[in-house]
């Protein structure tokens, strides 16, 4: 009788690992506004966050484009509608599949590195070596991480979203002798702002997520060097899972006002 | 004279400090006082609470139970703001460095100076003068990953002197160094005791250190100060558990 009622470990852990990573999203948003702010360490991290994905993000956007143009093609050619190329590509890809693909590069590149980084800190005392310096870790290494990815994700989904187009247009100028002029003038025709608008905002949260959760795992990791590694792996898995739960929140928004 | 008023107040009282992890009792009472200008070792086994009493004391931990106080401030009683500024005036050096991994020397030794509104050749001249002590000069630009161990402990030690704190707790000094290293270790913070005058807390398991730089230790066994005297006194005794430490 008693065992009907016995809540399984595995769904408490999980109820109090979503309280705790709460608390710590409470926790940076008392500490954002509170003095004093380490604009330094803030622009280091951006720079850090920003210029670093630069390659991926830019590698990833361009095949992203390329291949969806290409594998595209054939079944629009069959309905004779080619032509709707430009627009499909462009309407799909900042609407949708830019923002999320390279929210997931960014998971992999940024929230795992964010874990491992913080762990690895926490691991070797270097987090208490801050605390008894008299500074505020989680200020210095939380919060302007957690601002750092919140401002560079959507740029980065901007300029990856850019270079997915420049990727469609080079196959539809070698394919089918569109111009890139031509192309480009599809493409703004078709976006509206209620694409943009949606698409970039939500790209806000998705950088939100991905360093609120892959500094969570790192600045409360234990367990040595095995809990290093472990951190890393769950922040990949947590922020994979939260971008995809934030994605699906933003398209049922936008579908109730647009 | 001097000695008996030192002795009147303690630089770092603490009183009947408990601490459990579940069903692990670490500390059970311990108590202790650090008076001004003294060397007091802690001696204890690995796992006997050494680590987890310093964390309280800087409140990088919360007792269960207990009291502390440093330089006649209740630690429990203070905001976070005066927590940190009491912090800079007790310079740690942890028992594995804990440099920062990604700033060089000169970074690692400037950064407990960001609150300390030094100006920038103010903030270099003492980064230069900790060094010095350590006799680290010309590893200023160098990152922690070009260091050897025993040069991560010493710029450790130079980061934790340059606020010239009235406190300097060394967690195992020279635990995880080669025999002559560690031996460099403990001559310079004798050099260091001197030079600065604070008031040393060394938690070390290292018999050899505690001769060397001890002016009284405590022996914490069972999570209690078990022992308490000179080396002298506490070498000698005939109590098995603490001539355990001594074969």
């Amino acid at each position: 009788m008693i065992k009907l009622f016995q809540i399984p470990d595995k769904i408490k852990t999980f109820f109090i690992e979503i309280g705790e990573l709460s608390y710590f999203a409470g926790r940076f948003f008392k500490e954002l506004f509170s003095r004093p702010f380490e604009y330094k360490e803030l622009l280091r991290q951006c720079y850090k966050i920003g210029n670093r994905s630069l390659l991926l993000v830019g590698v990833t956007g361009f095949i992203l484009g390329l291949v969806f143009t290409i594998q595209s093609r054939p079944t629009l050619m069959e309905f004779g509608a080619v032509s709707w190329i430009p627009s499909m590509v462009s309407i799909s890809i900042v609407r949708e599949i830019g923002p999320v693909i390279i929210a997931l590069v960014c998971v992999g590149r940024i929230s795992s590195g964010i874990g491992a980084e913080l762990g690895s800190m926490r691991v070797t005392e270097q987090i208490d070596a801050m605390e008894v310096s008299g500074t505020n870790p989680f200020k210095y290494l939380v919060v302007t991480r957690i601002l750092a990815t919140t401002l560079m994700v959507p740029l980065l989904v901007v300029l990856g979203d850019a270079i997915a187009l420049f990727g469609s247009a080079l196959v539809e100028n070698m394919k089918g002798d569109v111009s890139f002029l031509l192309y480009f003038n599809k493409v703004f025709k078709a976006l509206e702002y209620s694409d943009l608008i949606p698409a970039t905002v939500k790209t806000f949260f998705f950088g939100f997520a991905i360093g609120l959760v892959g500094s969570f795992k790192g600045y409360n990791c234990k367990k040595g060097t095995v809990g290093v590694g472990e951190a890393s792996n769950t922040a990949v898995v947590y922020t994979s899972m939260l971008v995809f739960i934030i994605d699906f929140i933003a398209v049922f928004v936008t579908d109730i006002f647009y | 004279m001097m000695k008996n008023l030192n002795n009147i107040t303690p630089i770092i009282k603490i009183k009947d400090l408990r601490k459990s992890f579940d069903d692990n009792h670490v500390l059970n009472g311990f108590s202790m006082d650090l008076y001004k200008g003294e060397n007091l070792v802690i001696m204890g086994k690995s796992g006997s609470g050494k680590s987890v009493m310093i964390k309280c004391l800087v409140g990088l931990m919360q007792p269960d139970h207990g009291d502390i106080e440093i330089m006649s401030k209740d630690i429990s009683e203070l905001d976070q703001k005066e927590l940190n500024n009491l912090r800079t005036e007790i310079g740690f050096l942890f028992q594995g460095s804990a440099l920062y991994d990604s700033m060089t020397v000169r970074e690692n030794l400037k950064f407990p100076l960001r609150k300390s509104n030094k100006d920038s050749e103010e903030a270099e001249r003492l980064v230069l003068d900790a060094l010095k002590s350590v006799g680290l000069l010309e590893a200023i630009d160098l990152m922690p990953s070009e260091l050897s161990g025993g040069m991560k402990r010493r710029v450790a030690l130079a980061r934790a002197i340059i606020l010239y704190p009235k406190i300097i707790i060394y967690d195992e000094p020279t635990t995880g160094l080669d025999p002559i290293t560690a031996k460099e270790i403990i001559e310079l913070m004798r050099n260091i005791q001197q030079k600065y005058g604070a008031s040393s807390l060394i938690i070390t398991h290292d018999v050899d250190c505690a001769r060397v730089i001890a002016n009284r230790m405590i022996l914490l066994i069972d999570g209690i100060n078990y022992a308490e005297g000179t080396f002298e006194e506490i070498s000698s005794s005939k109590d098995k558990k603490i001539q355990a430490f001594f074969k």
